[in-house]
């Protein structure tokens, strides 16, 4: 008896491409994921579509246009399990900057004619707006934990994605500190794990792609980056990134505006 | 008169959401139009107030397919209006992320996107079902571009590594040695690939294009060179808006770019890249486009498959001459101070010209952006291309008809994200 494979789509809201794009950099897992799961609803690889219910939705991109707020509650309808991958999905991505402007000016900065454009004043993640059975962080995705995310998900378990910071990874990597040795602005101490710790490895600072990790002590890292020598306006900036919408970076970033 | 309406709700295998409409009168296509859903993101807006240093990093994120495209353009123009040029060993490194970017962009249309239309599937994991070991060699040659992002830039997608200046973090002769081992089998199957690719059957149909793309004195262009065109225009980068704007169009949140002394369509990307500079190309890449049965130009947009498949090949060439080449500079990057000014750059993302422009102040922080992505500006041409091919498949089933008018929108890999920008078709016959 063969059991049927689960039925996976793919959705875009307001974002790059690169979350869902990091399914198809798993050039050697890609065609054994196609042969376990059925890729039902994948625009971006297949014109071929099959409509109905889905049994997993992996969902990219943030919610900017009253169209897509309207649409995903389609996709949560038609979806058994909802997960979101990457920063756009679940923090409101680098758009979610003009959460703190004014939408009408920058429609103006960017098109001539503003009035052809429809937009949200605000850039949210999908969970405010249904609910999410799973949320995966990065700017972008980190493709091992997608393949972790989508081996859970045909074994009927939790993924396993760690929640603590990127210190842990670095550590694990054998990386010299680069905010105690060299100095170097880094986010790292507050950010979640997930990439490896690529930066450091890089001789750079963290830069936040993951967003914040569970329990984040951004006052103290603030102070620590202030004694570094940075101003204010470069620690707000500093803050607010691609995960700028996460309540503890946007909290945090917002102490540090004049 | 007949009335009939075909639609195509979202046009698949392309990167982003658009959609499109045909408006046939009496047998005559009179319109075709091509609109782009993609919700606004803004970041000409957010760019501004951000430093200067931050460009690479917040501009790689307008596509995933191609971050190093924005990633090459945002330092140069930066560079441009702080006064400094990056020579030497860390140049010829920006080249070699280039080139894992195109073999990884590229691969990825050639197999996954763009093939199925040829062999007749929905997309690459059903024609795996019948052609694995074709499936398999386009897979091991993205991996292969995918090997040098991963390398030198940290990771695949928006790579880390890239700054102002330079590097972050350069790799040793020793690090890249087994990644040459690597593009010597990605240039055997990248030579294989343009084999196979010349043996597809293409519609004869060809186009009086505009060719743009960058021309430089030795190389065949990726991040520097004068703007040159089948038409005759030479321009510096700085001189880019005084021959091309860009228009907004109701039906499209990706603005359409033209030539501004007369409104007129131009392409860019391989066909224009190709055709304009086939003798930068290396040896081994000219020959195997002349086996391949390719002129010095070419004008099918549908053979852009082989012209995308030689450019795998040189840029696997090139990957490894600079590779064999390289000796370790002595810094990552070359010092920079801050100052007011206004940079420019154009270099060649796999899908065409990429143009940014800063205002900086100053302290380097960002006063102005402006960013010209390649699908905006080859809209018109594709607009050109349903326009003029359209009506010689009027006869065609309704369904292959609307196959056809993907696979001509295809033929761009059209990076819709880019433009900031999915696709829909409505064929409205009157």
């Amino acid at each position: 008896m063969t059991r049927q494979r689960p039925r996976l789509a793919v959705w875009k809201f307001a974002s790059c491409d690169g979350c869902q794009l990091s399914l198809l950099d798993c050039e050697d897992e890609l065609l054994a994921v196609a042969g376990a799961v059925e890729i039902a609803y994948f625009p971006e690889a297949t014109r071929g579509t099959v409509r109905g219910i889905y049994d997993v939705s992996l969902v990219e991109g943030s919610i900017t246009t009253p169209h897509d707020a309207a649409r995903i509650l389609d996709v949560r309808r038609r979806s058994r399990q909802l997960i979101t991958i990457g920063a756009c999905a679940t923090a409101g991505g680098i758009q979610a900057l003009r959460n703190l402007a004014d939408v009408r000016e920058y429609t103006a900065i960017v098109y001539a004619r503003p009035d052809y454009i429809q937009t949200l004043a605000t850039s949210t993640p999908i969970a405010e707006h249904v609910s999410v059975d799973f949320e995966l962080r990065g700017c972008p995705i980190n493709k091992r934990q997608l393949l972790e995310v989508l081996a859970a998900l045909l074994a009927h378990r939790r993924p396993v994605t760690p929640a603590h910071s990127v210190c842990m990874e670095c550590k694990a990597r054998g990386n010299v500190c680069v905010m105690v040795a060299q100095g170097t602005p880094c986010l790292g101490p507050v950010t979640h794990a997930g990439c490896g710790a690529i930066c450091p490895a890089y001789a750079r600072g963290c830069y936040g792609c993951f967003g914040p990790m569970e329990m984040p002590n951004a006052p103290s890292l603030s102070e620590h980056l202030a004694a570094l020598g940075m101003d204010r306006a470069t620690l707000a900036r500093f803050w607010r990134g691609f995960n700028a919408h996460a309540a503890p970076f946007r909290e945090e970033a917002h102490c540090h505006d004049d | 008169m007949t009335t009939k309406t075909i639609k195509v709700n979202y046009l698949a295998r392309v990167e982003g959401e658009g959609g499109l409409r045909v408006v046939v009168r009496n047998g005559v296509v009179t319109k075709a139009e091509l609109s782009i859903f993609e919700p606004p993101r803004f970041f000409e807006a957010f760019l501004r107030g951000r430093a200067f240093s931050e460009a690479p990093d917040i501009t790689a994120r307008i596509c995933g397919i191609c971050p190093v495209a924005y990633q090459m353009s945002a330092v140069h123009a930066m560079e441009d209006a702080l006064g400094v040029r990056v020579t030497g060993a860390l140049r010829a490194l920006r080249r070699l992320l280039y080139c894992g970017e195109w073999i990884e962009s590229h691969a990825l249309h050639i197999y996954l996107l763009h093939a199925p239309d040829f062999l007749g599937y929905a997309g690459a994991v059903d024609m795996a079902r019948e052609h694995r070991a074709l499936v398999e060699t386009g897979l091991g040659l993205k991996q292969a571009g995918n090997a040098i992002l991963t390398l030198l830039g940290g990771r695949e997608v928006h790579p880390i590594n890239v700054r102002v200046g330079g590097f972050y973090r350069m790799p040793s002769r020793r690090e890249l040695a087994p990644l040459a081992e690597r593009l010597e089998r990605a240039r055997e199957a990248a030579l294989a690939t343009v084999r196979w690719a010349a043996g597809l059957d293409f519609p004869e149909r060809r186009h009086d294009y505009h060719f743009v793309a960058l021309r430089h004195a030795a190389e065949y262009p990726f991040n520097e060179g004068r703007i040159v065109s089948s038409r005759g225009l030479d321009l510096s980068p700085a001189e880019f808006e005084d021959s091309f704007e860009e228009d907004h169009v109701e039906r499209s949140t990706a603005l359409h770019a033209h030539l501004k002394a007369d409104g007129s369509s131009y392409l860019v990307g391989p066909l224009a890249r190709y055709s304009l500079n086939f003798d930068r190309l290396s040896p081994l890449a000219q020959a195997a486009a002349r086996e391949a049965g390719l002129g010095a130009t070419c004008a099918n947009p549908f053979q852009s498959i082989v012209v995308r498949a030689v450019e795998v090949l040189y840029a696997c060439d090139e990957a490894l001459r600079i590779i064999a080449a390289y000796e370790e500079p002595d810094h990552p990057s070359i010092p920079l101070t801050p100052r007011a000014g206004i940079g420019h750059a154009a270099t060649e993302a796999p899908r065409g010209l990429l143009y940014h422009r800063y205002r900086l102040t100053e302290d380097g922080a960002i006063a102005e952006a402006r960013i010209v992505p390649p699908t905006s500006q080859n809209q018109a041409s594709i607009e050109a291309d349903l326009k003029n091919f359209v009506g010689g498949w009027l006869d065609l089933p309704e369904e292959e008809l609307r196959h056809r008018c993907e696979q001509t929108v295809r033929n761009y890999d059209p990076c819709i994200s880019c433009s900031t920008h999915f696709l829909r078709l409505e064929l409205d016959r009157g």
